[in-house]
Parts: structure tokens; sequence; C-alpha cells
């Protein structure tokens, strides 16, 4: 009698089971949350504690510009400005001046990072590999005047990220010591008044 | 001198040893959160990062303590005060060890109960003095969200009442000696753990000052050493919280010798701060009426059938 009566008291209807489901989903997801938050207290933390412990930063990271040199040790900018024409910011400034050879170089150029925003335009636009990005961001000042790199700052004695390309061994300018027809896979040039009948 | 009351020692104890551990819980609440988020926290001042505190001391000493000028000024002073003094006066009566309280009340439970009611008049008054609509808007959730959830955190804790037999929490603690309530009164425990996050509006009960929604809430226009008081006030009612499910449900100082009662006390206490962090860690913060009705549809007919079977069965086994 009284367990029949307390089995009626307890039939649920099916909106009532429906509710308690619902119920039991948030509980169970509210539960299996904490959970999971609290195994992480035996995860290894991301944080790389910086100054003491370095950054791993991959060779493409877009840091501190440089000017690199060619295999020979000759500069690669050619001054063709087209760095600073690329440059959103204007920070790229330089000069272009000529040896004796006929070789094209900057009589200055200089940066101002305090304008760069390490976008790597000038890098794309350089035909020269000459302008490379480097991993390296680690230039603060306390004076805004020097972060102001001249030519000399900024030139560096390596390749950079291509250690083969020399721009003038693969144009066909002519300049001291080589001249036209003389460049890798360059064809001799063709006098054209020879072809005349 | 009453032998019930607390020696000059205690009380001061009591004072520093809380408000210290209240600060340090900033730190703590900020590794840990840290350490779950896969972070490693605030670690760099002194060892483990433990001058952090100091050092936050100091920034929130130097900063400006702005009274904007369109604000109720007297009670715009005085809502800081209230939550820490409301807070502190709890602790009066917490039974830490055999030998350490401030005072052994034959009311202590009801004293807590209506100080942590007092409370909400810190949200009240600062979000009413802040002339500031989101400070009032906060308030406003913060009062609702009180007076709700207080109903069922004390028919909550009649359960215990009942099977001490007292409302000393000092009796309560002694009463535990056969075994914890939080077996006999796990429907009591959940309950009041729960209303005890609504009370200390922490996350995920935090709407009073839910910061997405409402900016600040009722402390959107406090800055310096006022806006530091609601912070160590809410990290201090942190501790009251979870001292007092240790006082009620899991025997307070009672343990094996092993270890002294107080440490027994402290360890507790300890477990359920950093389930109070882990609560706010895990869980997201739910829509106002998802908050209401949970309080009045779920956890106050809860509260009153564990209410109704504590009785009963303590009618029928019960002296």
């Amino acid at each position: 009698m009284l367990n029949d009566r307390l089995r009626g008291m307890l039939k649920l209807n099916d909106e009532q089971r429906a509710l308690l489901r619902r119920m039991q989903s948030i509980l169970t997801s509210q539960l299996t949350g904490m959970w999971l938050v609290l195994t992480h207290t035996f995860t290894k933390a991301d944080t790389i504690q910086y100054p003491e412990q370095q950054p791993v930063l991959s060779p493409r990271y877009r840091g501190r510009i440089v000017l690199t040199r060619d295999p020979d040790g000759m500069e690669r900018c050619v001054a063709c400005n087209l760095c600073a024409v690329a440059c959103p910011v204007d920070c790229i400034a330089l000069q272009k001046t000529e040896d004796e050879s006929g070789r094209w170089f900057p009589e200055f150029f200089r940066i101002n990072f305090s304008r760069c925003i390490m976008c790597g335009f000038c890098e794309e636009a350089c035909p020269t590999y000459s302008i490379q990005l480097t991993p390296d961001f680690e230039m603060c000042e306390h004076n805004r005047q020097n972060m102001v790199y001249e030519k000399e700052d900024l030139l560096i004695d390596g390749p950079g990220k291509y250690h083969e390309y020399n721009f003038y061994r693969v144009a066909g300018k002519s300049v001291g010591g080589k001249d036209k027809g003389q460049a890798e896979n360059e064809a001799e040039p063709i006098d054209v008044k020879s072809l005349l009948p | 001198m009453n032998e019930n009351i607390g020696t000059v020692f205690d009380v001061v104890g009591v004072l520093l040893g809380v408000i210290l551990v209240g600060a340090y819980l900033t730190w703590l609440e900020r590794r840990l959160i840290g350490i779950w988020q896969d972070r490693l926290g605030p670690n760099r001042v002194g060892p483990f990062g433990l001058g952090q505190v100091v050092a936050d001391m100091v920034k929130i000493f130097m900063k400006e303590d702005w009274i904007p000028p369109f604000v109720d000024k007297p009670v715009f002073i005085l809502a800081p005060a209230v939550i820490m003094v409301t807070v502190l006066m709890s602790f009066a009566v917490i039974p830490f060890a055999p030998d350490v309280g401030v005072i052994d009340l034959n009311i202590g439970l009801l004293f807590v109960l209506a100080f942590t009611s007092l409370s909400v008049y810190s949200a009240v008054l600062a979000g009413y003095a802040s002339n500031n609509k989101y400070a009032l808007m906060g308030s406003l959730r913060a009062a609702a969200q009180t007076v709700s959830y207080e109903v069922f955190m004390g028919i909550s804790l009649m359960g215990v009442v009942m099977l001490t037999g007292s409302f000393n929490l000092r009796e309560i603690v002694e009463a535990q000696e056969g075994g914890w309530f939080c077996f006999s009164q796990i429907f009591g425990l959940l309950v009041f753990m729960v209303a005890a996050v609504a009370e200390t509006h922490r996350t995920p009960f935090d709407l009073p000052e839910a910061e997405h929604e409402i900016v600040a809430g009722f402390h959107t226009e406090y800055s310096g050493m006022k806006f530091g008081m609601f912070f160590v006030g809410e990290y201090v009612s942190v501790l009251l919280s979870s001292a007092m499910v240790v006082v009620l449900f899991f025997g307070g100082w009672l343990g094996p010798d092993i270890l002294p009662p107080l440490a027994w006390f402290s360890l507790k206490t300890f477990v359920f701060i950093c389930l109070f962090i882990l609560l706010r860690a895990a869980l997201p913060r739910p829509r106002y009426d998802q908050l209401m009705a949970f309080g009045w549809k779920v956890m106050l007919p809860v509260a009153l059938i564990n209410l109704v079977i504590t009785g009963g069965l303590a009618l029928a086994f019960g002296g």
C-alpha cells in the first residue's frame, strides 16, 4: 500500500524527466570542467621566463634589420630604393653612389627603428637579398635618437640567409672585371649590325 | 575575566593572522590560477613571488585615493569599511583550536550568519553612494543575490544544528568526534558551499561585479586603498567561508594526533580555499535569471528536504 503510493509519488512525467536529464548534464559538464582544470596542476607551464630563459625564434622571425654582404664580402645593396618605396612607415632613407668600377652602392643607408614595424616588406622588395630581418628583438634604447641605425650599424659581415647569391655575378650589368655576357647563364651579347644582309 | 573570552594575544593574533592570510590569498589565487592555466603566476618578487603581496600593498597605498565629486561622500567612505568590519567580526566566534579563539559564544552560528548578512550593506551602500548606474546595478544584483542565497544558507545549516543541539561552533566541532557531518549532511554541505560562494560574490556568482556586463559593479568608482578594502574583504570572506565549511562539516580542528589541532584546522581550510579558487578557474558565470532560478528552484527545495529528513531521522533515532 504505502509502497505503491510512494512509487506513485516518485513517478515522473516526461517533462520532469527531461528537466532532470538537463540538470544532470549541466552538473556533469561543470564537474568535468573542474576536473579538467585540476589535472592541469600537473602539466608543465608554457611560460618562458624570458631574460633568464631565451626563447627559440625561427630563422624567419622578423626582428632587427641587417644589410648583408655577398659571398665575396662586398656590399649587396645596390641602392635601388625599392625597400624605401615598399616601407609602409617610411623609415628607410638611402642615397645611391657609384665606385670607379661601376658598382652601385648606398652612400648612406639609414633605418629609423623607432618607426619600423618589422613588417618585412623591405626584405620582400629587395632584388639582391641585401636587406634581411633577423631573429633579434632586443633593441631597446633610453634615447630615441639611438634607434636610428646608420649603414655601419646595419651592415654585417656575412651573407645572411642566402649563402651563395651574388647579384653582380648573375646580373647583366657590366662592372669592373666583368663585362657584358660574362655573367652566369648569360649568353654573349649579339652584335645586331652583323646580322645585316 | 570571563573564561569564554580569549586573551589579548588571541584577539590580536586572530586579527593579524586573518588579515595577513587574506592578503596572501591574492598571491595564492594568482599562482593557482596561473598553474591551472599553464602559466606560472607572480613568481618574481621574493621567493616564489611571496613578496608580490608587499609590492601590491605599497602600490595600492601610493595610489591616489580619488573620491569623485558626484558621490555621497560619507556613505562612499563608509562602505568599504563595512565589509572589512563585518567579515572580521565573524572570525571572533570561529574556534580555530581547542584553546585558540576570540570568544566562545553560545549563538556563534547565528552570529556568523548575521554578520555575513550585514556584509551585503557594503555592496549596496557602495553602489548607492557611487551615483553611477553600473555601480547601482551591481549593488542591486548583490542585494538580490545575497537575500536569495542567505535563505537556504541558513536552512542548510539547521541540519548540523539539529544533530548537535547547539548553535555554539565549539560544541558543533566537538559533536563531530564520532564522525564528520560532511557524510550525514552531504546535501547540507553542498547547499552551504554554493551559498558560501554566492555570499562571497566570487566567480561563478560574481554578478555584482561582473566586469563584462557592468564595468566593475558596485566598486566601479573606487580606487586606491578603498578599492583594496573591497578586495581584501572578498578574500577574507573566502577565508571565512572555508573556515565555516571546515568547522561545520569537516570536524574543525579534529584529526589524528600526528599534527596539532591548529594545523589540522589550517590544512582543511587551505583545501577549501583551493576549491574556491578552482571554482573560479573552471566555471563560467551564469546569467542573472539563471542564478535566481537556481537559488529558488533547486537549492531551496534541496535545503528544505534535507532539513525535513534530518529532522525526521533525529526524532526517530536521536535522544
